[in-house]
């Protein structure tokens, strides 16, 4: 049975069990297109930009554990695609993005709509493929999932020239891969478990440190068991948040790092074992390097070698997949507690706790009203910047796949997209998306695909009218001198969405915060909310930028028991 | 330090540019790269000659074998191991000095590969040191142009290279 190219595609993607696919149209995939048009078990989202169809692609790959799935044309269509490549790339999420390329005999002319976005994306893809033959069409898009969603997950391009789609195919679909070069480890070395085991054993003051990799690996349920069986504390990176629950007051410790809670940052100073498992030590969360964790052997799992000791030396690594590791791991421990150490950890708790003071409509308040309003059980998606660290900080994650978040990139403009392919992938869900005045201006147009496939996203702004973060930064450090980040012309967002066929909605006063909240999330509509809140809040505590992290500013000095 | 490194990759477009990217996006020095066939033929090797401590090393010999079209990484640190450049000199030759120069290639074995009425063009294989030695003992004569391929490598014994110490 013979078919075009552009139906192999299709068919490839149907095999790989993919249901949703976000993207826009032009020239070189117009084939690709028609194809589409007819088939009922395969959804196409179309964006406005295709920077939101990989973004979306993102938010609904974190909200699932699905491989998202983006399509754009060739040229500037492909170029659009590269901030969310590199977002996910930098965040370890499965993405294909294929992209249309021209005719293979026009490659390498400067033809019309071209692009060497294979070239363009070699360093922020975890692979890329140019097709230049048909017959190779199925396997390389097998490959892609595979690569995309196996060992340490990444984004991977298929480029794909136009007149392939085209072009006869006559043959199997579902052919083996061939991946001589690729062959990464899942089980961990029994012996380092066991050296890990021992070292559990010995520990008084213990400490996970658990990163985005737990998730991805959907290892949340064996980093709980571990903690309450050894009686361990938890803190988690910005990635982690949700991999334990936040309710438990007794060993959640929150986020650590540059804006982690005072109490994660002060344990991870003064632990003598941290058990390191799917996280990178970022510059985020270590501070100054040589001052990390002094009195702490460091354990690390990781399914990627090269994390390991890139930025901390590390006493015993493990490399495999987190949840395999970490099973293992739970048949050689015994249970234990440590009393002397959480009594210090509560003490530090009390005497440091998250915080901000009154007066007028708090931006910290706005976060906490969400997450009463929505029972703690929504989908949050941030923006960047201010509102990012304190929808981190002040609402209370309790399972995994709840928080989507430009953690390793940081890209402004990444919610509003990634909540609108969080909504596609769980549509019982309520998503909300936190961002900032700045922020959600960059990709504002999206409305429009919220709007069409009636997607009931909740856009909550902490409108400041300042780009928050960066003014935060010139208060500190730079003599309170806001060089362009008075964001003065601000659209009315309520007329702005409202115009885009959405529901808006204002609250400029603490009494309104939570009726309006209750309104929006009641209404099955996509809304966006702009709260009024004080303009020159800052996020602490905060470690400054290569500092230690037990020296914040916020917080007082810490005492030892 | 300087580290001899061989990599099996897949023989096809783009492997090198990848490789090349790697090293300059993480800031790596690359003191020079050859790559070329092998006995099979959809695989290529490259030898890459890297300049770093031990750690350093270490991330990269990682980084190398994370790339989906790098089969196997070697590294021929405390191996024993055969490494060869080759040259191609230029060099100023009036025909009084040609007996000089000429005798001075057969010293090293090397071979004369050009001729004219004020130049000769010497083709000399060897290791690093054998090269480095025969440019200094040419340059008072006056060096025109000078071409060089990097280092290829092979480790001594039966065994293939691939199945020395320290592979991925």
């Amino acid at each position: 049975m013979s078919s075009k190219g552009s139906e192999v595609i299709i068919d490839s993607l149907r095999k790989q069990g993919v249901e949703h696919v976000f993207g826009y149209p032009g020239g070189s995939v117009i084939p690709l297109f028609d194809s589409l048009y007819d088939v009922k078990d395969l959804k196409l989202f179309l964006v406005r930009h295709e920077q939101a169809a990989a973004h979306a692609a993102d938010g609904y790959a974190r909200a699932t554990g699905r491989v998202g799935v983006c399509v754009a044309t060739s040229g500037p269509g492909a170029t659009n695609l590269v901030t969310g490549i590199a977002t996910a790339h930098m965040d370890s999420i499965p993405l294909v993005a294929i992209t249309g390329q021209v005719k293979v005999p026009l490659i390498g002319n400067d033809a019309f709509q071209e692009a060497d976005i294979t070239g363009i994306t070699r360093p922020i893809t975890k692979h890329n493929y140019l097709i230049k033959d048909v017959a190779d069409l199925p396997r390389i898009i097998k490959e892609a999932f595979h690569i995309a969603s196996t060992g340490r997950p990444g984004p991977v391009v298929v480029d794909i020239p136009v007149d392939i789609t085209l072009a006869e195919f006559k043959g199997e679909i579902d052919l083996p891969i061939d991946l001589p070069g690729y062959n990464p480890s899942v089980k961990g070395n029994v012996k380092q478990l066991k050296r890990v085991a021992k070292a559990l054993a010995e520990a008084e003051r213990p400490l996970i440190y658990a990163g985005g990799g737990v998730i991805l690996a959907g290892a949340s349920d064996q980093v709980r068991e571990l903690a309450k069986k050894c009686d361990v504390p938890v803190t988690t990176t910005l990635m982690g948040l949700g991999v334990y629950p936040e309710t438990d007051e007794k060993l959640s410790l929150g986020m650590l790092g540059m804006h982690g809670t005072a109490y994660a940052n002060y344990a991870v100073m003064n632990a003598d074992l941290i058990i390191a498992v799917g996280a990178r030590f970022d510059d985020r969360v270590t501070g100054r390097v040589d001052a990390f964790a002094p009195y702490a052997k460091i354990v690390h799992l990781d399914v990627d070698p090269t994390a390991i000791s890139k930025n901390i030396e590390v006493d015993i690594p493990v490399v495999g997949d987190a949840k395999h590791i970490l099973d293992g791991l739970l048949e050689l421990v015994k249970q234990k507690k440590h009393p002397e150490w959480i009594e210090q950890i509560a003490k530090w708790r009390r005497d440091h706790p998250l915080s901000y003071a009154d007066g007028g409509l708090k931006p910290q308040f706005v976060v906490e009203k969400i997450y009463e309003v929505t029972g703690g059980d929504a989908i949050i998606c941030t923006e960047v910047g201010q509102n990012q660290m304190w929808a981190a900080q002040f609402y209370k994650y309790t399972k995994p796949r709840t928080f989507i978040s430009s953690g390793g990139l940081g890209t402004m403009g990444y919610g509003f997209p990634a909540a609108i392919g969080a909504q596609v992938g769980c549509p019982d869900r309520t998503v909300v998306d936190i961002a900032g005045d700045g922020s959600i201006q960059m990709n504002i147009q999206e409305l429009c695909t919220a709007v069409q496939h009636e997607l009931p996203v909740k856009i909550a702004i902490l409108n400041n009218g300042f780009l928050g973060m960066v003014r935060q930064w010139q208060e500190l450090f730079w003599d309170r001198r806001y060089a362009h980040t008075t964001l003065d012309c601000q659209p009315d967002f309520v007329k702005l969405a409202e115009a885009y066929g959405a529901v808006g909605m204002r609250a400029e006063d603490p009494d309104e915060v939570e009726p309006t909240l209750r309104e929006a999330i009641g209404n099955g509509r996509p809304t966006l909310i702009d709260v009024r809140v004080e303009p020159e809040e800052n996020v602490f505590p905060m470690v400054p930028a290569g500092g230690k992290i037990d020296e914040m500013i916020g917080p007082k000095e810490p005492e030892l028991l | 330090m300087r580290h001899v490194i061989s990599c099996l990759v897949i023989n096809k477009p783009g492997v090198l540019a990848r490789i090349a990217g790697l090293f300059s996006g993480r800031g790596f020095n690359i003191d020079s790269l050859a790559v070329g066939e092998t006995e099979a033929k959809e695989l290529s090797r490259m030898t890459i000659v890297v300049h770093g401590d031990d750690a350093i090393l270490e991330q990269i010999r990682k980084q190398l074998s994370k790339l989906i079209d790098v089969i196997k990484v070697s590294d021929f640190t405390d191996v024993d191991f055969v490494e060869r450049d080759l040259l191609l000199v230029k060099v100023h030759a009036p025909p009084a000095k040609r007996p000089e120069i000429m005798q001075l290639a057969e010293v090293f074995r090397g071979k004369v590969v050009d001729v004219g009425p004020r130049h000769l063009t010497v083709e000399l294989s060897g290791p690093e040191h054998k090269i480095e030695a025969f440019l200094e003992v040419i340059r008072p004569y006056g060096i025109k142009e000078v071409a060089r391929t990097g280092r290829i490598a092979m480790a001594r014994g039966a065994q293939p290279t691939e199945s020395t110490r320290r592979k991925n």
